[in-house]
């Protein structure tokens, strides 16, 4: 009856009471994953004596950088409340299509960029489309649009890798190869520090000030949070979950074109591991310094996390197959707490 | 003779107390009307009786003997049944009439075999037994509001209630609909249901109740037979001297017209409205629970789907796709729903005040943190909203404050046009009397209001003109003396039309 009123009144007597273990639980919440990281550095660092060196960390920086670009562009569509299935077939489909456009039609840097880029902002726009006005959720939606894009970096291939100096159907080699400018973009180093890492943290830093220095941060981040609201309050929430999904196929194309240049060749379904990585590290970013939602940062530190993880694994000879159940224990650790206190927070 | 005795309950949330030491006999076979204005604890009361909250102290007695209710299937399992005035959070939607009506006993033997053709034959036996004309296989999500509610109803009679809660059942119901209701309620009396009854509604109160208890402020003011006591005695033991008389109100409402609705169709009633609203005016919109305001309401908003029919405003003609458009030409929306649609809960109390002129406080897409937060303080200090700091989260604050944040939050220069849906639902008293009395001051300032209501007192107090809404249509407009408390449940409740140019 006055339900809202009362509710409000408890909530500010929580809030007042705060015994010793609440103050635990807060201060987990808070940093709980940057003192995950700092437990892992620290035990990788005694049990092998490789772990804590200048490589190892430039390697482990390298390695998250698609990872995290891949996130950025989940972290988008968490926030606008949905959700992008397809990022790891548009990491795939923009790999092929700057390694096809290089080494098959032998095009300069420019046309290597613009094609994948391209390709992921029209996926990025079919993936909006088919949610926001044919209305399938956006996890239906996605999945089916995944397995479309898949399809067609297959169909494209016929199944096979693309690399300097390849035979060709018609019995001649190749015409062009992975130029030394483009391969700089995933492999190459400035004053030491590799390019992609740089490159990765400018973008953390730039969707950083997005989301919280401008207007249309600011009205993402409203539209997930209760749509209807959003919307009465004259937000163009169509517009804004529309700009959610192109950016996630822009930053998934993105990490496309790095993962290209890094390994150096076109290679068939790579990013699909990368979909379930660029999720989890989102989904971890929730817990960092107890934002509760969505977030550059804390998306990147869940990428360091990840990466971190996997490095000093494999450091330990854990066989990958097995790293996969270090990984989901982590995620269900990071989101417990999240969730645990968004509940005893907000929902009531 | 059965009797559900309800002893000494008292209760409170934090510190504020709802019920105090609530004692009421409830006979088997009688009609036991439960009073009361909003807030004075009716549901608490039920929820409590129902499982659905805990007691703080006092016990429930059946026969004498106490009962053991701390859950809602401890009440179903003690023979105490519930209509929810929300019928939809009761249902389930996607089962047939049939499967609805038993769903209970299926919950409290899952593994028990069953077969659907004893279950449709034993639906048809108790609905005919009842005499209620339903179909078993019909799907509940097709069924309407009232149906819905028998549904219940036989829900709670195959699980042989021996007591049977009607919290406010008339309020979505056409007339004929309520006359069915009525001859299921004394059919139920004769095999000896007893039945609490809340409503607001005199003229059913006096048809069907035998006995009544009046709640005020959370304290059993007084328990009668219906009638030894008349409606207006009721009426006046209800209110207390809690609420003053209608207020005159004397302002200088101009003849021109600012805001003109023209055939606006509102799809989930299938009607057309019209109204006109001069500069300056409150137009209070009359009508019950269900009558289709909150409806009109965003249809003239152009929220529900791109509008059909035309706007007027400021001598030009609109036609709105979305509330944006509505917003840009400078109309207004306070939804009903304040917690889910009216503010974000998750952000603060500046970020509420500032979206809808967020534009105004960034350049070139750039937040002025600055400028944004000197706004809302300022906002702040006008509306008398009580917050910590501007950056408080808004799921902190209370009701009326809320309330205020949602209105707030309009209150930059370009608004001309107000809709309000039910802005004085849910908050105290005196938030509603800071909220009223914001709307006033806006008016004076030549704005046009157009105030939802099913609170006839505040329509009364409030409006220059009250428009009755019944079953999506305004079927009677109302000016000066006209203005009472009968002629707008006569309307409301499908009376007579009455059309009285001013």
């Amino acid at each position: 009856m006055k339900s809202a009123a009362e509710l409000a009144h408890t909530q500010k007597q929580n809030a007042i009471v705060t015994p010793f273990k609440d103050k635990i639980v807060h201060f987990l919440v808070k940093y709980g994953t940057l003192l995950v990281i700092l437990a892992l550095i620290v035990s990788f660092t005694l049990l092998n004596d490789r772990f804590l060196t200048y490589s190892n960390f430039a390697d482990i920086l390298r390695s998250i950088s698609i990872v995290t670009l891949v996130a950025l562009g989940v972290t988008f569509t968490l926030i606008v409340g949905g959700f992008d299935l397809s990022v790891g077939s548009t990491v795939s489909l923009a790999t092929i299509a700057s390694a096809a456009s290089l080494v098959w039609y032998r095009q300069e840097l420019l046309i290597a960029l613009l094609i994948p880029i391209i390709l992921g902002i029209v996926i990025g726009l079919i993936n909006a489309f088919i949610t926001i006005k044919i209305r399938i959720p956006d996890l239906l939606a996605t999945l089916a649009v995944m397995y479309i894009v898949n399809g067609i970096q297959l169909t494209y291939t016929k199944g096979f890798s693309i690399y300097n100096n390849m035979p060709m159907d018609d019995g001649t080699t190749a015409p062009g190869k992975f130029i030394p400018s483009f391969l700089f973009i995933g492999q190459g180093e400035i004053a030491g520090v590799p390019f992609p890492a740089i490159f990765m943290i400018f973008c953390v830093i730039l969707v950083h000030l997005f989301l919280t220095y401008t207007r249309a941060g600011r009205l993402l981040y409203m539209t997930g949070s209760n749509r209807e609201a959003a919307r009465l309050s004259g937000v163009a929430v169509q517009r804004y979950r529309t700009l959610a999904y192109v950016l996630s196929g822009l930053f998934a194309s993105i990490a496309g074109i790095v993962l290209a240049s890094r390994i150096g060749t076109g290679q068939v379904s790579a990013g699909a591991p990368l979909l379930m990585d660029g999720v989890a590290a989102a989904l971890i970013g929730y817990s960092v310094l107890g934002a509760g939602k969505p977030n550059a940062l804390g998306t990147f530190v869940g990428a360091v996390l990840i990466g971190i993880l996997l490095n000093g694994l494999t450091m330990l000879n854990v066989p990958y197959y097995a790293q996969d159940i270090i990984k989901g224990t982590i995620l269900i650790g990071a989101l417990a707490f999240t969730f645990y206190q968004n509940k005893r927070e907000i929902k009531m | 003779m059965n009797q559900l005795t309800i002893k000494n309950i008292s209760k409170s949330f934090g510190s504020t107390t709802v019920l105090k030491n609530v004692s009421l006999t409830i006979h088997a076979g009688e009609v036991h009307a439960l009073l009361g204005t909003n807030g004075a604890g009716k549901s608490t009361l039920m929820k409590i009786v129902c499982g659905d909250y805990e007691r703080d102290s006092g016990s429930i007695l059946y026969n004498g003997e106490p009962l053991s209710i701390r859950t809602p299937s401890d009440a179903k399992k003690a023979g105490i049944g519930i209509v929810v005035q929300e019928v939809d959070t009761a249902l389930f939607p996607a089962l047939s009439v049939a499967e609805n009506i038993w769903a209970d006993s299926v919950n409290q033997s899952p593994f028990k075999l069953y077969s659907s053709k004893k279950e449709r034959k034993k639906t048809k036996q108790l609905l005919a037994t009842l005499g209620i004309p339903l179909n078993p296989d019909k799907l509940a999500s097709d069924c309407t509001l009232s149906e819905k509610q028998l549904i219940l109803i036989a829900r709670a009679m195959a699980q042989d209630v021996q007591y049977l809660i009607l919290d406010e059942p008339t309020a979505p119901l056409s007339i004929e609909e309520t006359q069915l209701l009525f001859h299921l309620i004394n059919k139920l009396k004769k095999n000896g249901v007893g039945i609490i009854y809340i409503s607001h509604r005199m003229p059913e109160i006096e048809e069907i109740s035998d006995r009544f208890t009046i709640l005020r402020d959370g304290k059993v003011h007084l328990t009668a037979e219906t009638k030894a006591v008349s409606a207006d005695e009721i009426i006046t033991n209800m209110l207390g001297s809690a609420i003053g008389n209608k207020k005159e109100r004397k302002r200088q409402v101009s003849n021109h017209t600012l805001f003109r609705a023209e055939n606006v169709h509102v799809p989930e009633t299938g009607k057309n409205i019209n109204l006109e609203v001069n500069h300056g005016e409150i137009i209070g919109i009359a009508g019950l629970v269900g009558a289709g305001k909150s409806e009109t309401a965003l249809a003239l908003f152009g929220a529900t789907k791109p509008q059909k029919g035309k706007i007027h405003l400021h001598n030009r003609t609109y036609r709105f796709r979305s509330p944006r458009d509505a917003i840009d030409a400078g109309v207004c929306l306070i939804p009903e729903e304040r917690r889910k649609t009216g503010i974000l809960l998750d952000f603060s109390l500046s970020e509420n005040l500032t979206l809808p002129s967020l534009r105004r406080h960034s350049k070139n897409g750039l937040l002025n943190r600055q400028k944004e937060e000197n706004y809302a303080s300022n906002q702040i200090n006008q509306l008398g909203i009580k917050a910590s700091s501007t950056r408080q989260p808004i799921h902190h604050l209370s009701g009326g404050n809320q309330q205020k944040a949602s209105i707030g939050k309009w209150l930059d220069a370009d608004r001309n046009v107000f809709l309000f849906d039910e802005p004085t639902k849910g908050i105290d008293i005196k938030a509603k009397t800071e909220v009223l009395s914001l709307i006033k001051q806006l008016a004076d300032e030549g704005k046009g209001i157009l105030y939802f209501s099913s609170e006839i007192d505040e329509l009364l107090e409030i409006s220059d003109k009250i428009l009755v809404m019944y079953d999506g249509e305004i079927t009677a407009t109302l000016t000066g003396d006209n203005m009472n408390q009968s002629a707008i449940m006569q309307a409301a409740t499908g009376g007579t039309t009455i059309e009285i140019s001013s």
